[in-house]
């Protein structure tokens, strides 16, 4: 089918990434063959040997999809968005990182002064007598050397760029991914810019087994180790945090098929712009107590409310980081 | 008094009333005359069970000083348990907000009820006070400034 | 979404009200401001918006301006709401286009500096011309008011009350917790100004209610469970076992004279204790319904099962039956009237004026049935003795009202039941009686003159308060009286007066249910407790909760001609909403989309009136609209947005808040 076309251009970058979805996109499998069919590969730093530069000098909208994957956290982050920005069509923020800050986004949580002294002085396995940091700037007899400005804020990346598609994630299903991608391919219509493709358009319990027993409200919370998963009920019900209720689907409930509670990585629906403070209002309202101290008790039980109720999506958030 | 306060900064607070209770009892501070603040800034919600921790958020983001919450004493809910849900979502987002720095004084639930014109007059004032101690908030500048 | 396609078109107006917002607040600058923000097309000033020719500028500007949107800064919405309303429909747009803001409670009544005010009403008005785009066109709801009412508390506002309702052809419940209708009002002897008797102004009225076709009495009974809605009320009241079958039972005393016990041998609840009462009893001889009530805390059947049951053998129509249980009625009502009345002060937190120390230290309603013809000392003036005809009695004032330590309200039926009470110790005892007052307060018709009267008749009035009542007698001819200090104010010294008999003026509290009621009808209560209005002007016997009235002193210490009055208002409103045959309700329901809805059924748990269900086929739960209250609790707690409240929209209170702070 694509033969008669000219090929798709695609390119693949990574921002401050763990680097899964890269290997979410490996995991197409034969199916790259189909994709290879139809299109060119210009730019994917993990498997080809393309430089900036060829970037660079790349005409203006040349390639037609970018995969943006990872948060921007630095200098470098920030120009290869923009840039990407500049010579694509389609640009579609990939995965959890891109689209709402991800696990890297935890860090504005911290001062970059702390995760400094965090990384370079403290961490267990750091010896830095001289406490020395990462410049920006180094000059060595042969010459300067640079390194990115690490950024104080961890941002999406539509906070950095304009983004046309989110497709959500950590990492995305890859199944989803080659949905996406043979949809650009055919020409079918694509949905409004702004959205977020290759999920579904409800919560998780849409497609979650588990049974409902609405019993009473919850009295505690439980950690995943603390008590044995009856294997059928829903998660919430039996004090395991669940984020289920308040994350969009499309992952195939994966988790909870795997007896673990959702962390929320495919983010909320649309017209929810903090999945954080949706969900803490559904658990927080499943509560069972009614006095202060007793709900108090029950909310120590909810350890690290923020990270886990923003483990995917603080810089995302309404209130996107921590004051300092 | 007043001469020095309008001298001074005034915090800006968004305020989500029950209609049942707070939002009553401030039509009473006012039917009575009981001089306040000039800092809050009023919503009218039917139960304090409906406000949703995003508002509160997107208070803070666009610039409140402080967020209060006005609803019906225990036992007394025009709904019978909206007030309990407000109270559990209360103290949930006050563990968040602390651990996302902001000043748990930003954010302060009351019971005040219908015939509590007083207690209202004195929360505002109170509130308002606190929040001239803490200054004015920064949660706006942060949440639009991205800090490279 | 439509309606952000649609063009907005939004006329402004703010109220001057007089002078009640614009001496506090720069309309005109306001006006101004809001004449530039987005969407707005016309703003204005004017006077008095709530006025005809306000109301009209609204209307004239709809149709010649094609607005779309109207927005109100005035009072508060409670207030004037419906009324704005009414003028935004009239001009053939949709009512719930209309959005107020509340810049006189919430701004000009309580600020002095004016700039701030100012301040505050542009950022509100901002706030509602930021809302009012995305308001959507609602209809209110239709439902039919079912023709019953309920009124509970059977003293004399709630006679008047059911007998106004009965009279109008509306079919009544009457619920009275104790044996018999009447109240407090039966207890007493006369009445102020007029003297005239209480039993033979009222004992009429209660066999009238007992034979009105209408009115279903349910006496010696209590409301327990309320659930509905205005016009549609499901009550549950519990009929307390008499053991004694009220269909059966005429009245005889048979059972009391053959009770095991030949004497009372209880206090009797009417008499406030003077008496002694059977375990078997009724409470007065013109108690309605005329049943007798067996009281198990006393009756020896139930306190040791060893009773040989004389009573019960003497009932020649076996009536008297042992094995009753509580009986739970449940009564479908459109309306409620509550009318439960107050309790008096307990005279023994007073503890400076010694009652419950000294005998000789009675409370006002004691007295009231000393001086009764048929009380239990048949009219004599005794003192606790029994024998003893007092010579001097003092009668203190404001016991339990005015007071800092006690209750800081006026009780304002004191001042004249004090007089009425010297006035009949004289008539009855001849003794010297002084009245120990702060002010007197004699607001009534026909009350000052009756003041006057007792001026005239040699009783003797020393303004100041009473400071303490003891017996330590300094002076022979002081030993064995009570000896009352108080200062006179008149003559600027402390007076120690010995009397006879002190009687203690007490005042009027909630009744000790009050709170219990308060809950059950969802209504609420002023700060000292008494049930609160839903205005203290406009709406004095409306509350908050639609349908349900208040009458009498259960809303504050008030007389009798003040609670026939209200109980008369209160009738008269119930029978308006009983006439109209249906009530609008305001369309704050909410609903669930059920694209949206994922079957978390988290929302499920939130609902106290179980509006939601969950439908496994469908895989999405709904709201049953007409359950819903709209509280929008499960609004708040929905992770997937599916549900939506009406008039309260995410949407709409982002845009309010939004409003309010980006300038």
């Amino acid at each position: 089918m694509g033969n008669d076309k000219p090929k798709l251009k695609l390119a693949v970058y990574w921002g401050a990434a763990c680097g899964g979805c890269c290997v979410s996109v490996l995991d197409v499998h034969e199916k790259l063959f189909d994709v290879v069919a139809n299109a060119d590969l210009v730019f994917w730093p993990i498997a080809l040997d393309v430089k900036y530069k060829d970037v660079e000098e790349m005409p203006d909208q040349h390639i037609d999809v970018t995969l943006f994957n990872g948060a921007v956290r630095n200098s470098e982050n920030e120009h290869i968005a923009k840039l990407l920005r500049q010579k694509t069509k389609i640009m579609i923020a990939y995965g959890s990182c891109a689209h709402m800050g991800g696990i890297p986004g935890l860090a504005n949580f911290s001062t970059k002064e702390e995760l400094y002294k965090r990384v370079y002085e403290d961490s267990e396995s750091t010896e830095n007598a001289q406490k020395v940091y990462p410049q920006t700037e180094t000059t060595i007899a042969e010459g300067k050397l640079t390194l990115p400005n690490f950024y104080k804020d961890v941002c999406t990346l539509d906070q950095i760029v304009d983004v046309d598609y989110y497709l959500p994630g950590c990492p995305p299903q890859t199944e989803r991914l080659v949905e996406v991608f043979m949809a650009v391919v055919t020409g079918a219509e694509l949905p409004p810019k702004g959205s977020v493709i290759g999920a579904g358009s409800k919560v998780q319990c849409d497609e979650c087994k588990r049974e409902k027993v609405n019993k009473s409200g919850i009295t505690r919370f439980y950690r995943t180790w603390e008590k044995e998963d009856d294997g059928k009920t829903c998660l919430n019900e039996q004090g395991f945090l669940c984020m289920g209720p308040a994350t969009r689907n499309g992952c195939g409930v994966r988790c909870v098929e795997g007896n673990a509670p959702c962390r929320g990585c495919y983010g909320p629906l649309d017209g929810i712009p903090d999945p954080g403070a949706k969900m803490m209002s559904a658990i927080a309202s499943m509560l069972n107590e009614k006095e202060e101290g007793d709900i108090q008790k029950a909310l120590d039980t909810v350890v690290d409310p923020a990270g886990t109720f923003y483990r995917f999506s603080l810089p995302g958030s309404i209130l996107r980081r921590k004051q300092s | 008094m007043t001469n020095m306060n309008t001298e001074q900064w005034s915090p800006k607070i968004v305020a989500f009333f029950c209609n049942w209770c707070t939002y009553t009892a401030s039509d009473l501070a006012g039917v009575s005359r009981l001089r306040y603040a000039p800092s809050t800034r009023v919503i009218r919600v039917m139960c304090s069970g409906r406000i949703d921790p995003e508002f509160i958020m997107e208070a803070f983001a666009k610039g409140a000083d402080g967020v209060l919450i006005g609803g019906c004493h225990p036992g007394d809910c025009h709904y019978s348990e909206g007030n309990y849900k407000c109270l559990r979502r209360y103290d949930l987002l006050q563990r968040y907000i602390e651990q996302m720095g902001i000043d748990t004084r930003r954010l302060r639930l009351e019971w005040i009820s219908a015939a509590e014109g007083k207690k209202l007059q004195e929360v505002v004032n109170e509130m308002t006070n606190t929040l001239k101690e803490i200054g004015p908030s920064k949660i706006k500048h942060v949440v639009e400034t991205i800090e490279k | 979404m439509s309606n952000q396609k649609e063009e907005i078109r939004i006329g402004y107006y703010v109220c001057h009200c007089g002078h009640n917002i614009a001496g506090v607040i720069d309309v005109k600058s306001v006006a101004e401001y809001c004449a530039k923000l987005p969407n707005v097309v016309v703003a204005r000033e004017y006077k008095y918006m709530c006025s005809d020719p306000g109301q009209e500028l609204i209307q004239k500007d709809i149709k010649e301006l094609n607005l779309n949107r109207v927005v109100v800064a005035s009072c508060s919405p409670l207030l004037h709401e419906s009324t704005f309303r009414g003028a935004t429909s009239k001009a053939g747009l949709n009512q719930f286009y209309m959005q107020m803001v509340n810049i006189r409670e919430n701004a000009s009544w309580v600020h002095e500096s004016k700039e701030e005010a100012t301040e505050k009403a542009k950022d509100l008005s901002r706030a509602a011309i930021h809302r009012v785009a995305f308001n959507k066109a609602l209809e209110k709801k239709k439902v039919p008011v079912n023709p019953t009412a309920l009124v509970v508390g059977g003293g004399i506002a709630g006679i008047a009350a059911a007998m106004s309702l009965a009279n109008a052809g509306k079919k009544v419940y009457l619920v009275e917790k104790d044996p018999t209708i009447g109240g407090y009002m039966a207890k007493f002897d006369k009445t102020f100004p007029t003297l005239d008797c209480a039993a033979c102004i009222l004992t009429p009225k209660m066999s009238s209610v007992l034979k009105h076709p209408n009115i279903t009495l349910l006496s010696y009974s209590e409301v327990s469970e309320v659930e509905g809605y205005v016009g549609n009320y499901k009550i549950k009241v519990t009929r307390k076992p008499r053991y004694v079958k009220e269909e059966l039972c005429v009245g005889c005393y048979d059972c009391i004279t053959a009770c095991t016990f030949k004497e009372g041998k209880f206090p009797d609840e009417f008499n406030f204790g003077l008496s002694k009462r059977k375990p078997v009893y009724i409470p007065f001889p013109q108690a309605t319904p005329l049943v007798a009530v067996i009281d198990e805390k006393t009756c020896i059947h139930f306190k040791t099962g060893k009773c040989p049951q004389t009573c019960a053998k003497a009932c020649e129509r076996n009536a008297i039956d042992f094995t009753q249980k509580p009986e739970v009625v449940e009564l479908n009502v459109g309306v409620v009237i509550l009318t439960t009345g107050f309790q008096p002060f307990d005279a023994k937190k007073a503890s400076n004026y010694g009652y419950g120390k000294y005998p000789n230290v009675f409370t006002s309603l004691e007295v009231e049935r000393l001086v009764n013809a048929s009380g239990p000392t048949e009219g004599h003036v005794v003192l606790r003795d029994g024998v003893t005809h007092p010579k001097s009695i003092g009668i203190i004032h404001c016991v339990g009202s005015r007071d800092e330590k006690t209750n800081k309200w006026c009780s304002r039926v004191c001042c004249m039941y004090s007089l009425k009470l010297a006035h009949l110790l004289k008539e009855h005892s001849g003794a010297e009686i002084y009245n120990f007052y702060i002010d007197m307060r004699t607001p009534g018709k026909g009350y000052e003159e009756f003041y006057d009267k007792l001026l005239n008749e040699g009783v003797q009035f020393i303004r100041g308060r009473v400071a303490e009542v003891n017996d330590w007698a300094t002076t022979p001819e002081e030993k064995g009286k009570l000896l009352i200090r108080a200062e006179d104010t008149m003559i600027g010294m402390v007076r120690r007066i010995p009397v006879d008999m002190v009687v203690l003026a007490v005042g009027l509290e909630p009744g000790k249910d009050a709170q219990e009621i308060r809950k059950m009808f969802n209504i609420s209560c002023s700060n000292e407790g008494f049930f609160l209005e839903r205005h203290p002007k406009l709406a004095p016997v409306d509350t908050f909760t639609e349908g349900v009235f208040i009458a009498g002193a259960c809303q504050g210490p008030k007389d009798i001609p003040d609670s026939v009055a209200q109980a008369g208002a209160a009738a008269a409103q119930a029978l308006a909403l009983i006439d109209t045959g249906h009530v609008e309700l305001e369309p704050n329901t909410a609903f669930i989309t059920e694209e949206r809805c994922c079957g978390c059924q988290v929302c499920v748990a939130m609902c106290p009136y179980t509006a939601i269900s969950f439908d496994p086929v469908k895989k999405a739960s709904s709201i049953n609209e007409a359950l819903c209250k709209g509280c929008g609790t499960c609004v708040a707690a929905c992770g997937s947005n599916a549900i939506t409240q009406n008039l309260f929209t995410d949407v709409e209170i982002m845009s309010e808040i939004d409003g309010i702070l980006i300038n």
